[in-house]
């Protein structure tokens, strides 16, 4: 799972986003480094859904964090149509990313406990947006009635006066207030119980059809990110593993990894099989210090030498989807390999 | 620590017997109905889910059986028979002799559950010290032999770990290690996974069914995941605002869903079975408030069959035709009584109907206009 490799971006002329060879590293007590995300390369076309999918540790955060600078990656490019925001000045920078929006995994400490709803949503158009108050009214209350909140009732309250859900709503409604052109969302349901996180993901949908939006959806949760996205990438311990179609990822799955993962999600069916003698007793290994060649075999079972060796490089083993593995699950299409 | 092979028991007297248990808490707002009136029965070897999103009930209703609520504050009533003894009416040096011996909890977070300046054998041995009368070497040599049993790997220099070296799905290994240290009848684990990534939520899981079976030990599995239920339990509860709203074995309930609320659950959870963007229906407004919750059906005001009745009535969980499957609703889905309530909904356009229908986002302020409106129909 090295996944190192451009073989999985496309040339359209409606790419929105970028990355190249992305590399995020945090210093680590005794000099040593922490390899959150090690060389991965992306592309999001516009009003596409792209959804990253993971573990617990696997850089998917980071990889989206990075992708708004927030902080500048230690190595790569990210551009943004045709712009590289790593190579932009900080007042450039601030300026581009209006177009860029982010939603957080916490619902409720991501709103400021002490200002009114209706502050907390017009903040951005306070920087950036028409100097007139009024103006600024009618763009918040539209926005906030967009996400399902009655203006009227939510202006002048508090945070602690919403359930998570409707916190939620309300920092989408913040994220959208700058008419964004890319929406980050990262691990937005994950809080929320699972009656609401179906009105937050199907929210997201009829928004990204109303305002042509592009989103970066990260979640860990694998039926989650299939529910929402178009092309799904998966990841561990900082490198991309595998890269398809939402629906042909999960029916064909190439690499062991996304394979584990879908073996061990719980179903909602009592009838689904589940594996009970499957003791698999990998543990992530330490990013400080990760595993030579394919980062995934120490928990893989078709592991051999080589992918101790050599780092496997991502390639493709159907249209549109792409696989960084010695020994995928899939056969290899002719010609290729 | 009696071992028995499989896992269908011999009929005969249920383990725990719980009838009618109110957990209210007392509060300056008002009183709290965390738990209101809840019934059931689960027999040796037999895992029972407790399923409900959070607010349900469901942890306060593991807690009060195991008497772990112990505010001055909390007003318990109803009955708990564990093997014929009356836990609620026990006294806390009695308590003591069922905790860890008899009844264990494995806790939500591993992390907050184990002592983080004590070394993990310790708080394995410790346990083992103070409820079985054994030499600190013997608690020493059962304390390796658990935790290799749950599959923790070189459990002799883990012994001397603390806390925060190990992994998270190696913490609550240890916790599972600690709560089987005595061979409990009863098990109850309260979200044993909601902390922990899919795959570790997979090999603890297949851990604590591999130890139920071998310990022939009885077990509730609270979660508000109803797929991690699905396939591990013998029966599941459905709880909702402090009550249970449906009960049936496993495979009857997921194929022949009553209640409105189980059915909603079960439509708003996204499966990876399912195309991408599939529309996903919601479920209207939020959990009640459980100090003044609406009168008659407590889900009415989200359900999307709701008719007057339920709005002044409240249905009472019970079985029909001698079947095992009971659920508290008026309106059962299903029914063609249902089906016909359905249809006068969506033609009121009431909010909550057209959520389902739609997968609209339905805040409760939205609910709260529109229920004059059912009240006149």
């Amino acid at each position: 799972m090295a996944g190192t490799g451009k073989a999985h971006l496309r040339e359209r002329v409606d790419t929105i986003m970028r990355v190249e060879d992305l590399v995020v590293e945090f210093p680590a007590p005794g000099g040593r480094k922490v390899h959150a995300v090690s060389g991965i390369s992306l592309d999001v076309a516009a009003g596409e859904t792209l959804g990253i999918v993971g573990e617990s540790g696997c850089g998917k955060s980071t990889t989206a964090k990075a992708m708004i600078q927030l902080p500048r990656p230690t190595g790569g490019t990210v551009e943004f149509k045709g712009q590289d925001l790593t190579a932009l000045l900080d007042e450039d920078l601030r300026r581009t990313r209006t177009d860029l929006q982010m939603i957080f995994q916490d619902p409720i400490s991501s709103l400021n406990p002490r200002r009114k709803i209706g502050d907390v949503v017009a903040e951005p158009l306070r920087v950036w947006g028409p100097a007139d108050g009024d103006e600024q009214k009618a763009k918040v209350d539209a926005m906030l009635d967009a996400v399902g909140i009655d203006p009227d009732v939510a202006r002048d309250k508090r945070r602690h006066e919403f359930s998570g859900g409707q916190c939620q709503r309300i920092s989408i409604a913040r994220a959208l207030v700058l008419e964004p052109q890319v929406i980050i969302c990262d691990e937005p349901v994950s809080a929320l119980d699972v009656s609401v996180q179906a009105q937050i993901l199907n929210l997201l949908e009829d928004l990204k059809a109303e305002f042509n939006l592009t989103l970066v959806f990260i979640a860990h949760d694998l039926a989650v990110v299939k529910n929402i996205s178009d092309r799904v990438v998966v990841m561990y311990l900082g490198k991309i593993c595998e890269v398809a179609e939402a629906n042909a990822l999960y029916e064909d799955p190439a690499h062991p990894y996304t394979n584990l993962l879908l073996g061990s999600s719980p179903v909602p069916d009592p009838l689904a099989v589940i594996d009970e003698d499957d003791f698999d007793e990998g543990e992530l290994p330490s990013p400080i210090d990760p595993p030579s060649g394919c980062r995934f075999r120490t928990r893989c079972d078709r592991a051999t030498d080589l992918c101790s060796r050599v780092e496997p490089q991502i390639r493709k083993v159907a249209e549109d989807h792409y696989v960084a593995c010695h020994f995928p699950l899939a056969d290899l299409p002719d010609g290729i390999g | 620590m009696t071992n028995t092979s499989g896992d269908n028991t011999r009929g005969g007297a249920p383990l725990l017997v719980v009838e009618n248990l109110k957990t209210h808490f007392e509060l300056p707002a008002g009183m709290v109905k965390a738990v209101d009136g809840v019934s059931f029965q689960l027999a040796p070897g037999k895992t029972l889910g407790v399923v409900g999103e959070s607010g349900s009930g469901k942890t306060v209703l593991s807690r009060s059986i195991m008497r772990l609520t112990l505010g001055k504050n909390v007003h318990t009533s109803g009955s708990v028979m564990f093997e014929g003894r009356d836990v609620l009416n026990m006294s806390l040096k009695q308590m003591q002799s069922v905790w860890g011996l008899e009844m264990a909890m494995v806790f939500q977070d591993p992390m907050t559950a184990l002592n983080p300046v004590v070394r993990v054998g310790r708080q394995v041995t410790e346990h083992i010290r103070k409820h079985l009368d054994v030499s600190k070497k013997e608690a020493q040599a059962t304390a390796l032999q658990l935790l290799r049993s749950v599959r923790i790997p070189e459990p002799e220099a883990r012994f001397s770990a603390y806390p925060h070296e190990l992994s998270g799905g190696m913490r609550q290994r240890v916790s599972i290690a600690i709560s089987l240290a005595c061979g409990p009848k009863l098990l109850f684990a309260d979200e044993p996974t909601t902390a922990l990534d899919v795959t570790v939520q997979h090999q603890i899981l297949n851990l604590l069914s591999q130890q139920r079976k071998e310990r022939h030990m009885a077990m509730i599995l609270v979660t508000h995941d109803l797929g991690v239920v699905a396939g591990r339990t013998d029966e599941i509860a459905v709880m909702y605002a402090g009550k249970v709203v449906e009960k049936a074995p496993t495979w009857m309930l997921f194929s022949k869903v009553q209640h409105p609320y189980t059915e909603a659950l079960l439509r708003s959870i996204p499966r990876t079975t399912q195309r991408n963007h599939t529309r996903l229906a919601a479920i209207a407004g939020r959990p009640p408030d459980l100090i003044n919750p609406p009168s008659g059906c407590k889900f009415s005001p989200r359900c999307p069959y709701a008719q007057e009745k339920c709005f002044e009535e409240e249905p009472q969980l019970q079985t029909t035709n001698e079947s095992e499957h009971a659920f508290a609703c008026w309106y059962p889905v299903g029914t063609p009584e249902n089906k016909e309530a359905f249809e006068r909904n969506m033609a009121a356009k009431l909010p909550q109907t057209l959520a389902v229908a739609e997968g609209k986002v339905v805040d409760e302020s939205i609910i709260e206009k529109a229920l004059p409106i059912v009240g006149a129909n």
